[in-house]
């Protein structure tokens, strides 16, 4: 039960991150469409590591 | 090249002719008594998602009753106490309870959750334990061909062939044929994307044959769990794991005098808390960085498949509430959805794999081009190039 609850929050937290990180990079595109390529491989750098986080917490807590 | 497609088409041919000759059938001795369909639905999902000692396509239970499997058999290979014992998986029958014993070699195997025992002289069924470990026998070296183990020898094989007919073609003419077409464009995309400006310009070079090997190999086996015929190779910890060791080998062992300096004794901060910093620096080296990336592969593609599974059992388990045709509607779409994004995931994952082992590849051999400051005191500043270099 508290497993869950705690899966949960991992993936509140998670994707709270996961809009954050694309929400500032929708707006960095919009600001300079020319950087766009660069943003967006920072932005999936920035998403992987995330999710690697939120999927060890996941895998941990199984 | 023509010689290649001819070769792999008798053995796609082989194949075939293989799955569909060596059905065999048995009946199990839960054939009679109905299973609850929900955990029909989770028991399929938990044997899909291990891997197996036999290539299983599919079951279905007969007009006359009789529980029918149809795929076939792959070899055993394991180290008894008497030596090196190897035998088709058929002669188990299914069994995955530690039920039916092989003798070989004078050694009894038996085979239960999927791992293989030894019994006892005096044993006929591995019993377990509150703790799930075996009472009556040992667990054996286990070297199978598994379904993974074929998975990633298609795999490789493919690679082999269609990789150095491609290279082959560059030392003959500067433009590729055929399928070397389709190659091209992606192996430029990784050297170019990916190795270039993740390594360096000056050392990419080295390791492109390396980034270019695990993608490929991360990608065709992700595409390959797509496919029906069941594989979930890069669902396996234990392949992701080979793969995370060999991307922590590289950058380890690619590392420079620079790189180590800063794991070790890193300038630019109070030297009392140098061992502090030296302590995370090691763990996240050694440790989290091939453990992140293992885990988000497997993760990834176990969740993936879970999903897909789950879906398609919706066809089963709603069966009542909505009807045939809406359960099998409602699960087509939803499964069809979300099979085009694994499609995606399964692009994504192979690209993030390769990316981020170039980037550990990258600060391993990154050279300085710059002395460190110095403040009134003598006290080294850190600058922003070295904040950014250990902030990943």
């Amino acid at each position: 039960m508290y497993n869950l609850i705690g899966a949960g929050l991992i993936v509140v937290g998670a994707g709270i991150g996961l809009g954050q990180i694309g929400g500032k990079a929708m707006e960095g595109i919009a600001r300079q469409p020319e950087a766009a390529g660069k943003i967006q491989t920072a932005m999936i750098i920035i998403a992987a590591l995330l999710e690697g986080l939120a999927f060890g917490a996941l895998f941990l807590g199984k | 090249m023509k010689k290649a497609l001819i070769y792999f088409s008798k053995l796609t041919a082989a194949f075939i002719i293989l799955m569909s000759t060596s059905g065999y059938a048995n009946s199990s001795p839960e054939g009679d008594n109905k299973l609850n369909t929900k955990d029909e639905v989770n028991d399929y999902i938990q044997h899909h998602i291990k891997d197996s000692h036999d290539f299983h396509l599919f079951s279905y239970t007969s007009d006359s009753g009789v529980r029918k499997h149809v795929g076939f058999p792959l070899p055993i290979i394991v180290w008894t106490s008497n030596g090196l014992t190897s035998f088709m998986s058929s002669a188990f029958h299914h069994d995955d309870d530690g039920k039916v014993v092989v003798s070989k070699k004078g050694v009894k195997i038996a085979k239960a959750h999927n791992k293989l025992y030894e019994l006892d002289s005096d044993a006929s069924t591995v019993d377990f334990d509150e703790t799930n470990h075996p009472i009556n026998a040992t667990k054996l070296l286990d070297l199978s061909i598994t379904k993974s183990v074929v998975g990633v020898l298609l795999v490789g094989l493919f690679m082999l062939l269609a990789f150095s007919s491609l290279a082959r073609q560059y030392q003959q003419k500067k433009v590729p044929t055929g399928f070397g077409r389709v190659l091209e464009p992606l192996v430029i995309y990784v050297r170019d994307e990916i190795a270039r400006p993740n390594v360096g310009e000056k050392h990419y070079k080295k390791f492109t044959g390396y980034l270019l090997t695990v993608f490929f190999f991360i990608w065709i086996l992700n595409l390959l769990g797509l496919t029906p015929f069941g594989f979930n190779v890069t669902g396996q910890l234990a392949v992701t794991a080979c793969l995370a060791i060999f991307t922590l080998v590289v950058y380890t062992a690619s590392g420079n005098k620079d790189y180590w300096m800063h794991i070790l004794w890193m300038p630019g901060v109070p030297v009392l808390i140098r061992p502090v910093l030296a302590v995370i620096e090691l763990v996240g080296a050694l440790i989290i960085k091939p453990f992140s990336l293992l885990v988000r592969l497997f993760a990834n593609i176990s969740a993936g498949h879970i999903i897909v599974m789950s879906l398609i059992a919706i066809m089963f388990t709603l069966k009542e509430s909505l009807g045939v045709a809406g359960a099998t509607l409602l699960s087509f779409v939803l499964s069809l959805f979300i099979t085009l994004i694994e499609l995606l995931v399964a692009f994504l994952q192979a690209y993030i794999f390769t990316m981020l082992s170039a980037l550990f590849i990258g600060m391993a051999v990154a050279e300085h081009d710059h002395d460190h400051e110095y403040d009134e005191k003598g006290h080294e500043i850190a600058d922003t190039e070295d904040v950014r270099e250990n902030f990943i």
